[in-house]
């Protein structure tokens, strides 16, 4: 369990989090997603003590992170990808970290082959790959079995396969009832993982809820009809409260009445549906509506990052309603 | 990688308990020195500094006691009246001294140049608890390399010089064990002091470059000053401190009157590094990591 009251951060004349609520559950994966920049990072840092927040707390299982007994055995995190000294062994740097804990050296032994480097436990980490690097983060964030994980962008550097065994991971470490924070910049990525999302943006709260419920509350839903009298309907329609906006294919998109509404004016009217299906937004959709006010840099390129992330949500087959958010 | 997720399979975390009951207690200083130590032999860059300091020490000290073996009779009358053995054969402490140095900047500064200091302080939260695993740690092993460095160097030299006309010295004679032992005193607590400017600095480069210029470019600007100068300030200069400990006979290379005596000097060089890894100290609990 985390929890974090008022949480804020200054750099200068910059806010990086700005008084930050939020509880993290045990038993469910929770993304933390925001765009970059906007302080999931610096959060994560001073929920592991290594910042100092200048208001507000932040605890882990009802205690400041400083005031823990046996820190690695409560909480584990993935924190950047590189906190390892390049000339160390990815044993020896385990095996450090270990013993301040009074942490077993069987334990080392068995993290390693959790995450696959059973077979390179003796090479300097200097040699490693990015994923490897990233998959000895993640064993030294398992070494003390702790009930509290917290991993920032642990897919980063990873290939397909890696990306899976990640997420796979990440479930069943909630399966078993531990507690689960993983930020991300990708809706998609925590769209596959997360069960609860808390979303920032410039350092600030956007939403703390479930998945679904994020969906729902904050995407904009519609009906797209298809008629032959496309004019007439469309009076009806406007006459019944509706907002219609007519597609370039020549379909429209309506509003504010549900589809059964729809059907039923249609019916009533004797007006011929050629098409009538209820449009679900996005988690993507929903997250760039969101943030979208809440972006620290719109540079071209980050615009290019998210919609390739739009598209990516899309092929999930919940919506085809991406080309219609642009 | 390819080998590697192959024979990653779905993750099995080897426990089915979550959050097993933890142990009484609390992490204690016992597992934070051990730690330490295996951080400390697991790098290359122990083995190479100490190597460093022990062929740059044993190497000087070498040559300045086989220069005086070989020419004893030619050489100037001066430097025969105030030879001094023991010092003679303790040159190579001025090499010595920076290899050493380095090597107490790295423990500290590696782990900010490479991020392992995160690591370190997820796994141990109380900074202070952290620098002084590190500062017994590395001041034990630098203080048993130091004193049998200093006995090495020592012993060789008068080897040397017994063969030859030249004076030699014995542990036996008044002030000998003092400037030996001394001497790896002396190189220990600069040591100390190299490790408590790496945790105000947290650069390597930066934090070598404070502790050269303090052992060799503050002597330097003080020639450069009025002697008046000299006499009052002299003497709290750590090189001149090091030059009074291992010398023997009563004319150190600075001026003797105006010299601490040899303990009380090694007591002001602890001072120095005490203050430098108290300030260290304070900096990292204030700062963020």
């Amino acid at each position: 369990m985390i929890e974090a009251r008022g949480l804020t951060k200054r750099y200068g004349d910059t806010l990086a989090v700005d008084r930050l609520s939020f509880d993290v559950c045990p038993g469910q994966v929770t993304g933390f997603l925001g765009p970059n920049g906007s302080g999931k990072s610096t959060t994560m840092r001073m929920i592991m003590g290594l910042d100092r927040p200048d208001g507000g707390s932040v605890s882990v299982n009802g205690r400041r992170y400083h005031d823990l007994p046996w820190p690695l055995r409560e909480v584990g995190a993935l924190l950047e990808a590189r906190s390892i000294h390049p000339g160390r062994t990815a044993f020896n740097h385990l095996l450090a970290l270990a013993q301040t804990n009074a942490i077993p050296q069987g334990r080392v032994d068995e993290v390693l082959g959790i995450v696959g480097l059973g077979a390179v436990a003796h090479k300097r980490a200097g040699k490693f790959s990015l994923g490897m690097g990233q998959r000895l983060g993640i064993a030294a964030a398992l070494l003390g079995d702790p009930g509290v994980l917290l991993f920032d962008e642990p897919v980063n550097g990873l290939d397909p396969e890696g990306i899976r065994w990640v997420r796979t991971l990440l479930q069943s470490l909630a399966a078993e009832g531990r507690t689960v924070l993983v930020s991300s910049h990708l809706m998609s990525e925590m769209a596959l993982t997360a069960e609860h999302l808390v979303v920032i943006g410039r350092g600030r709260l956007i939403a703390d809820t479930s998945v679904s419920g994020f969906i729902a509350d904050s995407s904009q839903q519609y009906v797209r009809i298809r008629t032959p009298q496309a004019d007439a309907f469309t009076g009806v329609l406007l006459a019944a409260g509706g907002v219609v906006v007519p597609d370039e294919d020549g379909g429209l998109s309506v509003t504010g009445l549900g589809a059964c509404d729809i059907g039923e004016l249609a019916s009533a009217n004797a007006v011929t549906l050629h098409e009538l299906a209820p449009q679900l937004g996005s988690l993507e959709e929903a997250f760039m509506e969101l943030t979208a006010d809440s972006v620290e840099y719109h540079g071209e390129s980050d615009i290019h990052h998210v919609e390739h992330a739009v598209t990516g949500a899309a092929g999930q087959g919940r919506t085809t309603s991406a080309q219609a958010a642009r | 990688m390819t080998a590697l997720t192959a024979s990653s399979p779905a993750p099995v975390l080897g426990t089915t308990d979550v959050a097993p009951a933890l142990p009484g207690g609390h992490y204690s200083m016992a597992g934070v020195l051990r730690s330490e130590w295996t951080k400390l032999r697991s790098v290359r860059s122990t083995t190479w500094s100490l190597a460093a300091t022990i062929v740059l020490t044993i190497g000087i000290g070498v040559l300045a006691t086989l220069m005086p073996a070989l020419r004893w009779h030619n050489l100037d009358p001066g430097f025969r009246l105030t030879f001094d053995p023991v010092r003679q054969s303790l040159t190579g402490l001025l090499f010595g001294q920076l290899a050493l140095g380095v090597l107490g900047v790295l423990v500290v500064s590696a782990e900010y140049g490479t991020g392992t200091i995160r690591a370190t302080l997820t796994a141990v939260p109380r900074r202070p608890v952290v620098l002084a695993g590190k500062v017994l740690v590395f001041g034990a092993v630098a203080l048993v390399a130091s004193e049998l460095l200093m006995f090495a160097t020592f012993f060789i030299g008068q080897a040397i010089l017994a063969n030859s006309p030249a004076p030699h010295a014995t542990l036996g004679q008044p002030g000998v064990l003092r400037a030996v032992v001394g001497g790896g005193f002396y190189l220990t607590i600069l040591a100390m002091l190299a490790m408590g400017l790496a945790a105000i600095i947290r650069h390597t480069a930066g934090a070598i470059s404070a502790f050269v210029t303090i052992l060799l470019i503050v002597p330097l600007i003080l020639q450069a000053l009025p002697s008046s100068v000299v006499n009052t300030v002299g003497r709290y200069v750590p090189a001149n401190i090091g030059a009074t400990v291992t010398s023997t006979s009563g004319v150190a290379g600075f001026e003797g009157h105006h010299s601490f005596s040899p303990w009380a000097g090694l007591a002001v060089l602890a001072v120095y590094a005490v203050v430098a890894l108290a300030v260290g100290g304070w900096l990292m609990v204030r700062r963020d990591a």
